[in-house]
């Protein structure tokens, strides 16, 4: 019993002991860091996962480098659960990947009292990796995407295609169409730009979404799912976020835009696409019909605010947290491979930014 | 001695009584409110779909808050339920059955626990582990061959084993299942071997019975009620799995003949689309949560009958 009773007492001990010189530590570190520390509040929020990675990165620095005083914490759960958690008042501030559908404003303005505010953040792309022996890139267009998702193009060399890749020796392999089996906002991005590039996927399948009624294919759960089945499939074509394909180095499908142009997908092409939206008063847009030296597989994903009844000391946080998530995170995010917005955009998600807590 | 009828033991006793009584409430309780709580929240897909909700195919989730706008058709998961379930079960049962007689019967005591221990092991493997391990080695490196394989042969007769093999699919499902509830099957099936008299066997083979004879006429039919159960407690993992199956089925909503062909079950599409669903989607979810555990009491309710018509008839089979 003595021996084991001593050893406990002496890990007691050094566990204190460490624990106290921990906290010396970071208190001794505060004064230092934390200089522009004038703000204190604690902060709650939920929604998107496609964006969580950069959130999450941009609470980190913004809670130990700019603002010691505030804590944000926001949970990956999902648009609509973000959206359903913003209407029902249990988060300050919601995420999604899908603008909110009037009868859901109007929820939350009914529980609210005042206005939802959609404040874009950032975009990401979606993009096509495949997996056919002997081809390092090949090149489609809207209207064929649509077709093979749709399961008419059965083919890598199938007229349609080889009308698109001229010159290109393509194998006579069966394509396998690999597609998210889990709702996600990549999915509904993917979507969205079949039903606006492909009058017959619109027609058979509908206008997008996350649980889309897949023709053909097989599904596979998230990212990762998606990525291996397609390179463990000889022929097999599927879609993955932007961010993925590039650190996973998967092979990928240049695109044809409203111009006519093959384009690759990058961050360079996803902020050329970006340039050229139309953007309603409202900041609820889709983004479509890309030309020039865009790719045209991109979308947006909004933090969603209310224009009252935060506290003073919440209003200020979150505003300030926005403001500068706004014009010194655009770094972060492109290591993170999100394109940030263009200069006009971003001026409009600023000034909805301004109208937090605006109406008391 | 005396302790054991003083004042103070029986009070203890009735406190004891009640303490008990209330645990066993707290299950009925807890499994009412289940019921209740997800039945209520379901009835307006029930309401709206009908008998349609059990056959129909088509599963297009609706985006509203406060109606059921969309058209929803279980027959797929509940037919990718049923499908991967019979076959990991298929599959299971005879390789536990094997595995419980080869640790009890035949591995001398220095191996006989080493192989308990393995298969105990096997079982704490959390499925999320499985579900990876199938996608990224499993499926791909062991499974796609033997699918390949039999689709070029049996496949060509058999169109449950046609091409084109994908590799996510059905029977991948079935087989990780099967894999995983191998453990829990042979673990009950080693218990019961085990809880047989010594006399029966010795008896037998004093008669000069071989060991085949042994197995094959004494213990595995004197122990077919708990072999049932256990495969029953089996089953009922399987059908419930989620996040193994989520990651092999497929995700195809459909109904295919081809086991070789992706699909979905009750468990996957639940935990694959949940958190991205609008209200009234969440609704049709929690329908099909409801049809499953419907599906698991009516399973476990035929084991009891198997169950209780085995004790009828094979103990006097067996003398």
């Amino acid at each position: 019993m003595r021996p084991s009773a001593l050893r406990f007492s002496a890990a007691v001990a050094l566990v204190v002991f460490i624990g106290t010189a921990c906290s010396t530590s970071t208190k001794s570190a505060q004064p230092t860091s934390g200089a522009s520390g004038t703000l204190k509040a604690s902060l709650s929020g939920a929604g998107a996962t496609f964006p969580a990675p950069l959130y999450l990165e941009w609470i980190s620095k913004y809670t130990k480098d700019v603002q010691t005083g505030v804590h944000i914490n926001y949970q990956g759960i999902g648009s609509g659960g973000g959206v359903e958690q913003f209407i029902a008042q249990k988060i300050d501030f919601g995420g999604s990947d899908a603008y909110m559908k009037d009868d859901e404003i109007s929820a939350g303005q009914k529980a609210r009292g005042c206005s939802v505010l959609h404040i874009p953040t950032v975009f990401g792309a979606v993009a096509v990796a495949f997996n056919a022996p002997g081809l390092d890139t090949i090149t489609l267009d809207g209207p064929t995407l649509g077709q093979i998702f749709l399961g008419k193009v059965k083919t890598y060399d199938d007229p349609a295609i080889k009308a698109l890749n001229p010159g290109v020796s393509l194998p006579s392999k069966p394509i396998v169409v690999v597609h998210r089996s889990d709702g996600s906002g990549t999915t509904s991005i993917f979507t969205k730009y079949l039903a606006s590039a492909s009058t017959d996927w619109k027609a058979k399948v509908g206008p997008g979404g996350k649980t889309v009624p897949w023709p053909v294919g097989v599904g596979g759960q998230g990212n990762d799912g998606v990525a291996a089945t397609v390179q463990q499939n000889e022929g097999g074509l599927g879609y993955v976020e932007l961010s993925y394909a590039i650190d996973n180095h998967l092979k990928t499908a240049m695109l044809k835009n409203t111009t006519g142009k093959a384009v690759s997908p990058s961050i360079e092409s996803t902020v050329a696409a970006v340039e050229s939206v139309q953007i309603p008063a409202d900041l609820r847009f889709n983004v479509s019909n890309v030309g020039g030296d865009g790719y045209p597989i991109v979308g947006a994903t909004w933090i969603l605010a209310y224009e009252c009844g935060y506290t003073p000391a919440k209003a200020a946080a979150l505003k300030d947290f926005l403001k500068w998530a706004l014009t010194s995170g655009d770094d972060i995010a492109r290591q993170l491979h999100y394109a940030p917005l263009g200069a006009a955009l971003k001026a409009k998600s600023l000034a909805n930014v301004d109208r937090i807590n605006s109406k008391t | 001695m005396k302790d054991l009828v003083s004042a103070s033991g029986t009070r203890a006793d009735g406190v004891f009584r009640w303490v008990l009584r209330c645990a066993g409430a707290v299950v009925l309780v807890v499994l009412v409110l289940m019921i209740a709580t997800t039945a209520w929240k379901a009835w307006p897909v029930f309401v709206k779909e009908g008998g349609r909700f059990f056959t129909g195919e088509q599963w297009l989730p609706g985006s509203s808050r406060t109606r059921v706008t969309g058209t929803y058709g279980a027959f797929p998961f509940i037919f990718g339920t049923l499908v991967t379930s019979a076959l990991a079960l298929v599959i299971a049962v005879p390789l536990s059955i094997g595995v419980a007689l080869c640790i009890s019967e035949m591995a001398g005591p220095r191996l006989r626990r080493p192989l308990a221990y393995a298969v105990d092991l096997l079982a704490a493997v959390p499925s999320v582990i499985y579900g990876l391990w199938g996608v990224l080695f499993f499926v791909p490196h062991v499974v796609k061959p033997v699918m390949n394989a039999l689709a070029g042969s049996v496949g060509r007769v058999v169109p449950l084993f046609a091409a084109p093999v994908v590799g996510l699919s059905y029977f991948s499902a079935g087989l990780v299942l099967a894999i995983m509830i191998l453990p829990i099957i042979a673990a009950i099936s080693r218990e019961v071997f085990a809880a047989l008299p010594e006399g029966e066997r010795h008896g037998a083979y004093a008669l000069g019975a071989t060991r085949w004879e042994v197995m094959s006429r004494i213990i595995v039919p004197r122990s077919a009620s708990g072999l049932v159960g256990g495969s029953m407690l089996g089953l009922g993992r399987a059908l419930g799995e989620t996040i193994a199956v989520a990651l092999l089925v497929g995700g195809r909503i459909a109904v295919d003949r081809d086991l070789f062909h992706p699909g979905y079950t009750i468990a996957a599409v639940i935990a694959n689309t949940f958190q991205e669903s609008a209200p009234e989607a969440i609704r049709a979810l929690i329908a099909i949560g409801v049809t499953l555990f419907a599906i698991t009491v009516g399973v476990n309710v035929l084991a009891r009958l198997i169950v209780r018509r085995i004790e009828r008839t094979v103990p006097r089979a067996a003398m």
